[in-house]
């Protein structure tokens, strides 16, 4: 499926990574925003701010629910997509290229190896439901 | 991302209506629902939910109570155990109501079907239906009446928007578009025998179609077939709850319990005080007199977030009388409205805050929203 774009990192709980240099790009996959519905609003963290891997950085709510938002790695917010304070629903319609929440400065190089790529990721979302 | 688990997604297995593969065809995302796997969404709640508003929607409800008397007592014997008038309800008209306890909070809140002089159609919530048909049943013991609750053998379809009357009459029903609201009538649609009510829980024009579990499915395709041509479209119960509190629809479990009772609650227009002895109405007559301490308004958020139920709702700079901060009462139901583009809320206040433009704040995770009383319904629909 090119639902899941082979250039990204994946985690469990349905967030990507996008490795840029030292620099990497975060957001919700393809498979999160089915299960979420019509995305009405998120919250993200503020330039200067550390997320860690594994813990929250943000929420994100739909019409019906709110949700948690997870790091796939450690390091230093360098970037906000402001853009999803005015249009959330661009979660829904671009979730791997107009949406994307957060560029984290990564602090450990060593946690990218934690991560899914596609067709591991693929192979986790068999496994639910 | 991570989404809280239901809890109630355990243990039992869930029961299935007789539309369950029709759902499933159709691509339904199905959740559980009041030990019941029902459709939360088909193509996308906002979707349908604009659907219902501009033209209709087919909604899947049979997994409601429904409640059968039948005799000399019957009449008098729902009289006394609901608030509204039951024996000038005439025949062939439904009433809405709540059912209370004995300290005058709410057990339920149904709709009353008068089918004959004395007969009656009571629909429950499905959460509440063994509680109900209990209570019922205890009551009815040893009365000259007939009592069964037939929620088993009977199915119930909503078809609501501006044009279900069109996709009814295309279907073969036109005599159910003469009906006034609240008013009953049967009818044969797709070979289905129903009883149909002018009814709903949208806010919009439609009905409230019953009939024999085992017929749905050919009523939904006869109303989906007839429907196609007027945009009908498949209706989940995640649009059913943003319909509802767009037009100040009362939940049960969110509004309305077993620790509010219906003064509060803003349904003192189903309160008939007079109309003999029932159950709660020494309670009701107490809470009257003494005044009410909070009431039920609508929210709005101003700030930038969405109330949700359980939400503490607290006193801001700006609030009379009260300090910023103070816990004022709790949020019942919040969401993105779909048809308004606000963020709305219904919720319980003090009764002194409660008048429309009160400054209030809603506490979400963590943070205070700003927010304001605001008038109800958040929706009206056009006069035809």
């Amino acid at each position: 499926m090119a639902q899941y774009p082979t250039d990204l990192r994946y985690t469990k709980d349905h967030e990507w990574a996008r490795v840029e240099g030292d620099l990497v790009r975060i957001g919700v996959t393809a498979y999160a925003v089915e299960q979420l519905g019509d995305v009405t609003l998120v919250e993200l963290p503020a330039v200067g701010d550390t997320v860690e891997a594994h813990g929250k950085f943000g929420d994100i709510e739909s019409v019906k629910t709110v949700s948690e938002l997870f790091s796939p790695i450690s390091g230093e917010v360098v970037e906000v997509n402001g853009a999803l304070e005015d249009a959330p629903e661009l979660v829904n319609e671009s979730p791997y290229d107009k949406a994307w929440m957060i560029v984290v400065r990564l602090s450990n190089a060593t946690e990218l190896q934690d991560l899914m790529d596609a067709a591991a990721y693929e192979a986790f979302l068999g496994t639910l439901d | 991302m991570s989404q809280p688990s239901d809890p109630s997604d355990a243990a039992t297995p869930l029961k299935h209506t007789s539309l369950h593969a029709i759902h499933e065809s159709l691509g339904a995302r199905l959740v559980p629902f009041a030990g019941w796997s029902m459709p939360v969404q088909y193509e996308g709640l906002v979707k349908e939910h604009q659907a219902v508003r501009e033209r209709c929607g087919l909604f899947d409800v049979s997994h409601m109570g429904e409640l059968e008397l039948e005799g000399p007592g019957a009449v008098a014997l729902v009289d006394s155990l609901v608030t509204n008038a039951i024996s000038t309800l005439p025949v062939g008209r439904a009433a809405y109501t709540v059912c209370c306890n004995a300290q005058g909070t709410i057990l339920d809140d149904l709709i009353i079907y008068r089918r004959g002089e004395s007969k009656i159609l009571v629909v429950c919530n499905a959460s509440n239906r063994d509680k109900i048909a209990a209570h019922f049943g205890k009551h009815a013991a040893g009365k000259d009446l007939s009592y069964r609750d037939a929620s088993d053998e009977t199915a119930l379809l909503a078809i609501q928007g501006p044009r279900a009357v069109d996709v009814v009459r295309d279907a073969g029903a036109p005599s159910l578009g003469e009906l006034a609201s609240f008013a009953l009538g049967e009818a044969t649609i797709g070979g289905v025998k129903v009883l149909a009510a002018r009814t709903g829980y949208t806010g919009e024009d439609g009905f409230e179609l019953f009939c024999a579990w085992d017929d749905a499915p050919a009523l939904w395709t006869a109303l989906t077939k007839a429907g196609e041509k007027h945009g009908l479209a498949p209706a989940g119960l995640g649009c059913r709850d943003t319909l509802r509190l767009e037009a100040r629809l009362s939940l049960y479990g969110n509004e309305i319990d077993e620790t509010t009772n219906p003064l509060e609650a803003g349904l003192g227009w189903v309160v008939k005080l007079d109309h003999g002895d029932f159950v709660g109405r020494d309670a009701l007559l107490a809470i009257q007199a003494k005044g009410l301490t909070r009431k039920l308004v609508g929210i709005v958020t101003t700030g930038r977030g969405i109330a949700r139920h359980g939400y503490p709702i607290v006193a801001v700079e700006g609030t009379p009388g009260r300090t910023p901060g103070e816990r004022l009462g709790e949020v019942t139901s919040g969401s993105p409205s779909p048809t308004t583009g606000l963020n709305v809320g219904l919720g319980y206040v003090p009764t002194e805050l409660a008048k429309v433009g009160t400054p209030i704040g809603v506490e979400i995770r963590g943070k205070i929203i700003a927010a304001e009383v605001a008038k109800t319904p958040f929706y009206k629909r056009p006069k035809a």
